[in-house]
């Protein structure tokens, strides 16, 4: 059994990393398919990527609902470690999370069943954090929408492979919908819901 | 130094996360209202609150922050916030648009052209377009959720038929990525078109009404207008008597009590920019000299 000395160790600074962290995520998400890095380090435990955990660490807390995946959710490491460093509730029903943490593509249940918001409060809509294999290698695709001059290329290799025609559902639902931030390692690249993505093939 | 140990930047970091939060999906719906825990904060309501909570928010030791009240980087509302974060983040401030990173603004948007590595923070006293019309927040959020915006046409139609022109000079509503309806907070409708595919993202918040909303860089901000009666941006039509600038936003003063007046840029360092590039106006004061024989 791990113990409170024994669990990976959160920021060194948690100021000045959340701030960091905060920057890169809000700049991801202002100029989608832009690749942003992390810089601040935190311990990670079991499956979730050094970037995963510095966005654990800078924007969950008791106030935010949490859904894990199963390979997430099954890891005590992981639940002891959010736990200690973020107090966020963990949540069986995924229609009512702020955050919901993937670890890998395949474990993405269907995005109907997290909390689109209404329309009256889109907001009240769940954040998507998927870990991806690479978002500098692999397939090419065509970004537009608001925060992107004219078109955004991204080259990523990203499971599962229809994730975005999944998000495709965002289109019509606007303003409700997903948000979905990509993560590999360090890099950040965020999907609002009002971005529309094309694959250009290979 | 007895002074008492303030976080990073005044706020406290659970506030900062619920705030950091909001921004990100007021930026993932543009133009949307998010509602958020705003904080009292050290000075009073009208006076920036909701500003300086964004600010204080994503500022972190590598910004330069500008702030600015009316254009002017030296009245007592800008002065105060710039000491204030100074003070509480120790981070490096400037009068210049182009140093700056983050520039917090009370209604006006710099002359200066933006650019990507900037962010706009807007203070807002009343973030809700439709609230003079409306005063129900069940109802204008209904008629936000259903895109009813019928009632704000009609407001701008009154304005036609009682002047024969939308009367409407500052607040001048916009409506961004084609979706919602937005208040540009109290700038001139003169600064509407900068606020249009703009490099820079721009955040608003409005502390005493709660709320936070964003326009994302390279989006579409479109002042409402009919076909007949289209969107014309409104300036006083005389150069700046400072730096004879022909397309800034002006400011009139009245200089004496017989009708005597000046127009003057508000932006005071695009203002100051001119005048030190050797632009001059008909009223710019020459380098002080004592006259011979003056005395007496």
């Amino acid at each position: 059994m791990t113990t409170i000395a024994e669990l990976p160790p959160g920021f060194v600074d948690k100021v000045l990393s959340a701030q960091s962290t905060f920057r890169s995520v809000m700049d991801a998400m202002a100029r989608p398919g832009s690749v942003q890095r992390i810089v601040p380090m935190a311990g990670t435990a079991g499956p979730i990527m050094r970037g995963t955990a510095a966005i654990a660490l800078t924007l969950f807390d008791h106030d935010t609902p949490l859904w894990l995946d199963a390979r997430m959710s099954e890891s005590s490491d992981v639940t002891k470690w959010l736990k200690f460093h973020t107090g966020a509730p963990v949540v069986q029903d995924s229609s009512i999370a702020s955050f919901a943490l993937i670890s890998e593509g395949a474990l993405l249940p269907t995005l109907e069943r997290f909390a689109l918001g209404t329309n009256e409060y889109p907001d009240r809509s769940t954040t998507v954090i998927l870990q991806v294999e690479s978002l500098d290698m692999g397939r090419s695709f065509e970004l537009r929408g608001p925060g992107i001059d004219g078109v955004a290329m991204l080259q990523a290799s990203i499971k599962p492979f229809d994730l975005f025609e999944r998000l495709r559902m965002n289109e019509a639902l606007f303003p409700r919908g997903i948000d979905v931030v990509l993560v590999a390692d360090d890099a950040v690249v965020a999907i609002p819901r009002t971005t529309r993505v094309e694959s250009k093939g290979s | 130094m007895n002074a008492p140990a303030y976080n990073f930047a005044y706020l406290d970091e659970q506030t900062k996360r619920m705030i950091r939060r909001a921004i990100l999906k007021a930026i993932a719906i543009p133009g949307y209202q998010v509602p958020f825990a705003s904080r009292e904060m050290p000075m009073p309501y009208g006076w920036g609150t909701g500003g300086v909570q964004v600010t204080a928010a994503i500022l972190g030791p590598q910004d330069v922050l500008k702030v600015i009240d009316q254009g002017s980087d030296d009245t007592t509302n800008a002065i105060s916030i710039r000491k204030f974060f100074a003070k509480t983040a120790g981070i490096a401030t400037t009068t210049t648009t182009v140093d700056a990173t983050v520039i917090q603004t009370r209604h006006r948007i710099p002359e200066t052209s933006l650019h990507a590595n900037q962010v706009l923070v807007y203070q807002v006293p009343i973030p809700e377009p439709l609230r003079f019309l409306e005063p129900r927040e069940t109802e204008t959020r209904r008629m936000h959720a259903l895109a009813e915006y019928g009632l704000m046409h009609v407001k701008l139609y009154e304005d036609i038929a009682r002047f024969g022109h939308i009367a409407t000079a500052y607040a001048y509503p916009v409506k961004v990525n084609a979706r919602y309806v937005m208040d540009p907070s109290p700038t001139p409708k003169f600064d509407n078109p900068k606020m249009d595919n703009s490099p820079a993202l721009q955040l608003f918040g409005a502390g005493r009404e709660k709320r936070i909303y964003a326009i994302p860089p390279y989006t579409k901000v479109v002042s409402l207008d009919f076909e007949d009666h289209p969107f014309e941006p409104y300036r006083f039509n005389a150069p700046c008597a400072l730096c004879a600038a022909e397309n800034s936003y002006l400011d009139e003063i009245v200089t004496d009590d017989k009708g005597g007046r000046m127009f003057v840029c508000s932006d005071t360092d695009y203002c100051e920019g001119r005048q030190a590039a050797g632009h001059h106006g008909s009223l710019s004061a020459a380098p002080y000299k004592e006259k011979a024989g003056s005395h007496g």
